[in-house]
């Protein structure tokens, strides 16, 4: 089933690792396998945020010796890291295995990613100037305060509290997908892809790299491919339901924008709110209504349609 | 039906009581056919188990803190008590809320309610002041619903009977597979509305998204504004006077006559061109396929 939810607050900052942690929570009945967060705080000027997963929750009850096979992972990751001329100005590890570096460079960021995921087991959640894309097992309590995201600051962010069914419960499956190498583009969605693997072949054969075998990593890689060819986050939007078969209502964000689209049938749901501060999207009102208790007006989008936000 | 007790009745297995109270008298004329409530029987309206109830006996229940089954068995309370007017507030988008209510009540919800709202019912007057989510009122079979706001996807699916109506927008597939009762829209409907619909009357006073009424076996489906596209079999009927007698009736009911009448309507039915409208049998299909 899944839920998604999303919310982008107009020309003004708030406490959105709390919000999206009450929405996310509302939504855990759809989907109690595990929880992710892609919020966006104040861009870094000239640096970078990057979020590195380094091993799997179960790799982590594989025994003693892991510790080691994970220590040296880190270790390589850094060392790739100094490799590529990127300074780490700080380092956070909320979990033993996902870590958060805040580094400067001034080199190709996707040639640095792609050398860093060669790495066995490890992957890069995300990468941008405003991005933090946390997801784990748990539901989004667990989740947010494990990571710590119940003070964090930003303009706008959109979740996922996933069930799994095409691929197995794990952090590689769970949602937001970054949408690699772009910067602070990350993606959740609710559905089924059926054209998932002629889509994915095609998108291969381009060179883009596939991080598990859950049908909404293409939507990740498709917004991704679309932006690398200058195609804007709207008609990205606009040609999926196209382009991808199946039903779908996806959330997009980039660093200043909030976007979304329903397949052709409107087979999953999101409920809208929007007033002249704040636009909030969930796959219930339920969720919106955790952070808006009060009495509101809400409206279903329409089957193929496609809105766009800006912060 | 006639001769038959609340004791007997509720030591039935579920099929024993269908069948005594008439539910399901199969009279086989070459095809299946089902009749509900044969007019020529002494009928039984009320459930057996349904509590009597006084509409001037009054009930408010703040959810604040509730779980959507704490409230569901604090309404039953409260019915079985023989309030008549139950106040629900802050909502606030719960789930399955006052799901098979079969006796008369008064239901007001001060606020939205999320999916499968006041489904399944039979008999009671809901209002709603918000919005509801997807599937509020399947397959409910007699009584009024009334929603102030908008509405989600599957509004009304499987009605039986009973006037649904949303003042606001709802979303796609409304009164799919409906067998009855009318379902009554004052802005627009999205894709497949009167999708396999069966009978029934669905108004919109707004327009409806594509392949409005695809694959309908009967009923009626009546667009104010505009219709993106028709579905498979829904063909175009001419409005008659009969039709704008009944629209004009259950719109100044409700309160939505548009400001213009009801003469620009357009009146969507089934085509029958489908391959299931032939009488024959699956058997004698597979002879002469």
């Amino acid at each position: 089933m899944c839920g998604i939810a999303g919310l982008i607050h107009k020309g003004k900052r708030s406490n959105v690792g709390s919000e999206m942690t009450a929405m996310l929570q509302a939504l855990k009945h759809r989907g109690p396998d595990s929880t992710g967060f892609a919020v966006y705080g104040e861009p870094t000027a000239g640096d970078y945020i990057m979020r590195v997963k380094c091993a799997e929750r179960e790799d982590m009850e594989s025994g003693r010796g892991f510790v080691e096979v994970l220590e040296k992972r880190i270790e390589d990751v850094e060392a790739l890291l100094k490799e590529h001329k990127a300074t780490v100005k700080a380092k956070e590890q909320a979990t033993a295995y996902a870590l958060r570096y805040l580094i400067s460079h001034d080199g190709d960021t996707e040639d640095m990613a792609r050398h860093i995921e060669e790495l066995e087991g490890v992957e890069i959640l995300s990468m941008g100037n405003g991005l933090e894309l946390i997801k784990d097992l748990g539901d989004a309590t667990v989740v947010s305060e494990t990571y710590g995201l119940g003070d964090f600051q930003g303009t706008h962010g959109i979740g996922h509290t996933r069930m799994a069914t095409e691929s197995d419960v794990d952090i590689r499956s769970a949602h937001p997908y970054w949408a690699f190498p772009y910067n602070d583009v990350s993606v959740v969605h609710n559905g089924q892809i059926t054209n998932y693997w002629i889509q994915r072949r095609q998108m291969e054969h381009k060179g883009h790299r596939f991080m598990s075998n859950c049908d909404s990593e293409l939507l990740a890689v498709y917004t991704a491919d679309n932006l690398a060819n200058g195609v804007s986050l709207e008609d990205s939007l606009r040609k999926s339901i196209e382009e991808i078969d199946g039903v779908f209502t996806y959330l997009v964000a980039t660093k200043d924008q909030l976007g979304m689209a329903k397949d052709t049938m409107a087979a999953k749901p999101l409920v809208l709110y929007e007033s002249d501060d704040l636009i909030a999207m969930a796959s219930e009102e339920v969720a919106i209504r955790a952070i808006l208790p009060e009495e509101i007006d809400t409206t279903d989008p329409y089957d193929e349609e496609v809105r766009v936000w800006q912060a | 039906m006639a001769g038959v007790t609340d004791a007997e009745l509720q030591a039935m297995t579920q099929e024993e009581r269908v069948n005594a109270l008439g539910l399901t008298t199969e009279q086989l004329f070459g095809r299946s056919l089902l009749i509900e409530f044969n007019p020529d029987e002494e009928e039984r309206y009320t459930y057996p188990w349904a509590p009597d109830v006084f509409y001037n006996k009054r009930i408010e229940i703040d959810t604040d803190g509730l779980t959507t089954t704490e409230l569901n068995e604090k309404m039953r309370s409260a019915m079985a008590e023989g309030n008549g007017t139950i106040v629900i507030k802050n909502p606030r988008g719960m789930h399955s809320v006052g799901v098979g209510i079969l006796n008369r009540l008064t239901l007001e919800v001060e606020g939205s309610l999320g999916y499968f709202a006041v489904g399944l019912i039979d008999g009671p007057n809901v209002r709603i002041k918000g919005r509801v989510g997807w599937s509020c009122g399947e397959n409910m079979m007699s009584g009024t619903v009334v929603i102030e706001k908008n509405a989600g996807s599957t509004f009304g699916a499987a009605i039986r009977g009973g006037d649904l109506v949303c003042r606001g927008s709802v979303g796609s597939r409304t009164g799919i597979d409906m067998k009855g009762g009318t379902i009554i829209v004052g802005g627009d409907t999205g894709a497949l509305s009167g999708f396999m619909m069966q009978r029934g009357r669905m108004i919109v006073c707004g327009n409806a998204g594509k392949n409005l009424g695809d694959s309908m076996y009967d009923g009626t489906i009546f667009i104010g504004g505009d219709i993106q596209s028709l579905g498979v079999d829904a063909v175009h009927a001419e409005l008659t006077d009969l039709d704008k007698a009944w629209l004009t009736r259950k719109l100044q009911q409700y309160e939505l006559m548009p400001e213009k009448g009801v003469d620009h309507f357009h009146k969507i039915v089934a085509g029958k061109q489908l391959w299931n409208y032939d009488n024959l049998e699956p058997n004698e299909k597979k002879l002469i396929l």
